[in-house]
């Protein structure tokens, strides 16, 4: 593998986590519990696909392929898409979603301050620009997990059954293969196993607070990150992708 | 083409007229999202950088910019986008600050470190009353740049327009 090659696959990595959450937390739109909860998923994922853009872009440009931004985004098979597994796993309910987001948002907000100090001077300012973003996510997720851990005694169990649930996906945050080894040799990548270690310290702190129980470190789903999605990929991309496929190249 | 010549000041004056479709008060200069107006040769370069990665608003304004600058018979290079420095709301002139709160836009108020997960929660007083006692609504208003406030003195519900750093 080239470094480009590399670099693009990388990039397309942090891309596809945020476009495959941004189109997840959009299914929300018009079914959040109530008004300001609707006008907050559907924020959060305005930024995720704003935050899409930018990287798919740039992707693109490294690649030289002439693909932009919506070719990458809606012109893909599913196992071209990079994004970890957690990213694509479906809505279930109000405790699933946030539970997702709290675990992905506290390692995004991690790797985009890593990427800050990225040789890769674009990606730095991807990172710059997203992390103002991010930053208001983990803590919006955060105050969640203690609203609904130290909540009902139904709100609790419910959250706490969801983060039992999703924990085996958080471990692909933190599983490297030889793209990132190859990102972090040349100073453009994130060290995961620092970020892992820091990841775990936040996770703890809050579900301390919130009265939640870490779940224990056991067998973890991977391959999301090489292109092996689980079985709610594919709808995803079926409902993202028709108006491209029904009708080429079709714009707004 | 009509020969004519303008100056970097005309032209950041000229952008005044092109307002922030979500908030019209703002014009894109007291927004701060103008960085930088530049001539190549015979015609210009505008940049200009996103206040939030997602913001809709960003592809409108450059489409009013390149109309503006069309009817003035202004030649234009074309608006690059840059990503960094990224915007903050420190950006915003005192200008704009005035006039989204006589909007009902509760102006950025200067936040602790945001570095901390959960800070003590921020007074913003209410632009209709001006009354500290306020409570927040929601992250989150109508756009991703605001959050949503209610007065409770004179109960006037209010966007609060975030502070970005």
């Amino acid at each position: 593998m080239t470094h480009n090659e590399a670099l693009f696959k990388y990039i397309i990595r942090i891309g596809d986590n945020s476009l495959i959450l941004g189109q997840r937390l959009s299914e929300w739109c018009g079914h959040g519990p109530v008004l300001e909860e609707d006008i907050a998923l559907t924020n959060t994922a305005l930024d995720l696909i704003g935050q899409a853009t930018s990287l798919l872009k740039y992707a693109g440009e490294i690649e030289g392929k002439g693909r932009n931004e919506d070719q990458l985004a809606f012109l893909r098979y599913e196992h071209e898409y990079l994004n970890c597994q957690l990213v694509e796993l479906p809505n279930t309910d109000y405790a699933y979603t946030l539970a997702r987001q709290f675990l992905f948002d506290h390692f995004n907000y991690l790797m985009y301050q890593e990427l800050l100090d990225s040789e890769d001077k674009q990606l730095a300012a991807i990172a710059e620009k997203s992390l103002k973003e991010v930053t208001y996510h983990r803590r919006r997720s955060s105050e969640w997990m203690i609203r609904l851990g130290d909540g009902t005694q139904e709100s609790h169990e419910r959250i706490q059954a969801a983060m039992d649930d999703i924990w085996e996906y958080s471990g692909e945050l933190f599983t490297g293969d030889d793209i990132d080894q190859m990102m972090l040799d040349s100073g453009i990548g994130v060290n995961l196993t620092k970020i892992k270690a820091e990841w775990h310290k936040s996770v703890a702190e809050v579900l301390e607070t919130a009265t939640l129980e870490k779940p224990k470190d056991d067998f973890m789903q991977l391959g999301g990150k090489q292109g092996k999605h689980t079985e709610y990929m594919g709808y995803i991309l079926a409902e993202m992708q028709y108006m491209q496929r029904a009708y080429p190249n079709c714009e707004w | 083409m009509v020969n004519q010549t303008h100056t970097e000041q005309e032209l950041w004056e000229l952008l005044e007229q092109v307002k922030d479709p979500e908030v019209p008060v703002l014009s894109v200069v007291d927004l701060g999202i103008v960085r930088k107006i530049e001539r190549i040769d015979a015609a210009w370069e505008v940049t200009i950088t996103p206040t939030y990665s997602g913001c809709p608003a960003m592809r409108t304004i450059e489409k009013e910019i390149e109309a503006l600058l069309r009817e003035h018979h202004i030649p234009l290079v074309g608006i690059k986008t840059s990503l960094s420095p990224a915007w903050t709301t420190d950006w915003i002139s005192e200008k704009g600050r005035t006039n989204l709160r006589a909007y009902g836009i509760a102006p950025p108020e200067n936040e602790v470190d945001k570095s901390v997960l959960f800070a003590a929660p921020l007074v913003v007083p209410c632009p209709k009353c001006n009354s500290k006692n306020t409570k927040m609504v929601s992250e989150f208003g109508s756009p991703a740049c605001k959050a949503h406030y209610q007065c409770n003195d004179c109960f006037e519900p209010f966007d609060y327009f975030k502070c970005l750093r």
